[in-house]
């Protein structure tokens, strides 16, 4: 088997006496999506900057392509594509010329630099923007050309943190397609991301974190299997308390959870769960079945469930 | 040898590439509305000249050099204009919009992602400033010549000389930026360069200073600039300049170290 492309092993990043990452084990191998998912705060920024080579690690073992991120950062940064969590654009530049800009700083030549601004704004759709500049540009297409730019030097590893945070439906789907795509081309993706429905549309495996901790780990489908339900039922009902339905829910589903004002019932099949319901005789005033989230298997491994 | 000696080459070629690449980024930034804040760097010099140099110069008269040259006072003022311009380009550069780039922009955050590394950009903003500052002491020596103040194969000399003073305030500020936490900490820096501009034997010869505060003001950064550009343009006084060069190269250095070091435990985290 190949090596994997990024190596951690015991790696912790500490802030003054804040301890953001405390000692995670990652290996990502080549041509695979990998995703950190956990809440804010969770260390997975910190260790995106790490992967990044931007943020020397306090402790433990880190390997990027084999390299040592501190004695070989500008090696191994010129293999990598990087997107913040903060889009970090060039205000004083063009769309086009931040991407020639960027280009530079790899050391690639002007004419090859404004062939690929060429291409990438195409690829992201921002071709008709090319001399704007990027100020007047709405947050997902700001996001697009960060993450054009992180493409500019053909990286073999692209480090994503939370692509899509703060982006319309329009937005998000364009950016999944376009990671989709690259995933496609053989290029590693490592992402962050706080959506589980994000994380499997292109996560091939992923870790979830928790207080800069790896709390799970496996495929999205086995997180979601193991920690949750495939689909949830969302049950308001008019009276005071939830919890009166509570009990005569709990046949119903492999867990339920009451909320101060709704009850979920974690299910495989949600419709057939809502039938049962009026089958019980209950009538909820309001029923919403959805697919599990990144919040259920959070509930669930964060051990704040009420009723198990 | 040579194989021990060519990872080093290669290795210094990469990094002034790399910094030539952070200036290039704000040779494309360059837009109108900045060409006339160039503009303004070379006239404020300008009309300190003519309102003190020749202005209030026509009320002193003569002055005399400790090389012992006597020079008009508009001759004398000319050279530390020169100084203290190639002073504020540099330092406009490094500091205010240094520190609107790393602290608001964002800018460097994203550039340290790349091979660029903060060494680098120190270098690369300063070889900017120092485009700018140039810019100015060639037009102001253009107008030393033109009103006679100095000659012309004196200013050639200058000019590098004025290209040094620039590279030096320009680390220096690079270096004090990396300091500041707020834009209201640069209203400190502008008062002491306005007391700088005052006091460093610009307007009057430090020797007419009590002998403490001479020495004070000897020992000043743009003191020792103004010394090496009026020797140089106007004065004879022997090799004393050497020691303005020394002194300038070692601010420069220190400046650059300080920055680039201050920069790496900014950028990093």
């Amino acid at each position: 088997m190949a090596p994997p492309l990024i190596q951690a092993r015991g790696l912790v990043k500490r802030f003054g006496d804040f301890t953001a990452v405390d000692g995670i084990d990652v290996e990502v191998g080549a041509g695979e999506a990998f995703g950190f998912l956990g809440p804010n705060g969770a260390g997975k920024s910190s260790t995106m900057r790490m992967v990044g080579c931007t943020s020397p690690p306090t402790g433990g073992e880190l390997r990027i392509l084999g390299m040592d991120p501190v004695r070989d950062g500008p090696a191994i940064r010129a293999r990598l594509g990087v997107c913040p969590q903060l889009d970090n654009l060039d205000p004083e530049l063009t769309v086009r010329e931040n991407l020639t800009t960027y280009a530079r700083y790899f050391g690639i030549s002007r004419r090859v630099a404004r062939a690929r601004a060429v291409e990438l704004l195409d690829f992201v759709q921002l071709s008709d923007r090319a001399d704007s500049k990027v100020e007047p540009l709405s947050g997902g297409m700001k996001r697009r050309l960060t993450i054009a730019r992180a493409l500019v030097n053909e990286p073999e590893i692209v480090l994503l943190d939370e692509p899509t945070t703060g982006l319309d439906p329009q937005a998000r789907h364009l950016v999944w397609e376009r990671l989709f795509r690259l995933k496609q081309q053989g290029v590693t993706l490592v992402l962050t991301t706080h959506y589980m429905d994000e994380a499997e549309q292109l996560c091939d495996r992923l870790v979830v974190m928790d207080g800069g901790r790896i709390v799970a780990e496996g495929s999205p489908r086995a997180l979601i299997e193991q920690h949750a339900t495939r689909e949830v039922v969302e049950l308001r009902f008019a009276a005071e308390s939830q919890e009166a339905f509570a009990g005569k829910l709990n046949a119903l589903g492999e867990r339920v959870e009451v909320l101060p004002d709704r009850v979920l019932v974690y299910v495989p099949d949600g419709d057939a769960a809502v039938a049962e319901v009026a089958a019980l005789g209950l009538n909820p005033t309001n029923v919403l079945v959805r697919r599990s989230s990144l919040e259920d298997v959070f509930l669930h491994l964060t051990g704040r469930t009420l009723v198990d | 040898m040579v194989s021990l000696m060519l990872p080093r080459l290669v290795d210094v070629s990469a990094a002034s590439r790399r910094s030539a690449s952070v200036t290039e980024r704000n040779v494309a930034a360059l837009r109108s509305v900045y060409w006339l804040l160039l503009v303004s760097g070379f006239v404020e010099p300008l009309l300190y000249l003519l309102s003190i140099g020749v202005g209030v110069g026509a009320l002193i008269g003569d002055l005399t050099l400790p090389g012992g040259t006597v020079v008009s006072y508009a001759a004398f003022v000319a050279p530390a204009m020169l100084a203290s311009s190639a002073m504020t380009g540099a330092l406009a550069e490094t500091t205010f919009n240094f520190f609107g780039k790393m602290k608001y922009m964002k800018l460097y955050d994203g550039v340290i992602a790349t091979p660029v590394q903060p060494f680098e950009i120190a270098l690369g903003e300063l070889a900017w400033a120092m485009l700018r500052g140039s810019a100015y002491s060639a037009a102001f020596l253009v107008v030393m010549v033109a009103m006679d103040l100095t000659a012309p194969a004196r200013a050639l000399a200058a000019f590098p000389a004025a290209v040094l003073v620039g590279f030096a305030f320009g680390a220096l500020g690079m270096a004090i930026s990396t300091f500041m936490r707020s834009w209201q900490d640069f209203d400190l820096m502008s008062s002491a360069q306005f007391v700088l501009f005052l006091f460093s034997g610009t307007f009057v010869p430090a020797e007419a200073y009590p002998a403490v505060l001479r020495w004070l003001v000897e020992v000043t950064p743009l003191y020792r600039a103004v010394h090496l550009i009026r020797t140089l343009t106007v004065d004879t006084g022997g090799w004393s300049w050497l020691l303005d060069v020394l002194y300038l190269l070692v601010v420069l250095t220190i400046g650059l170290l300080i920055a680039s070091r201050r920069m790496s435990q900014l950028l990093y985290k």
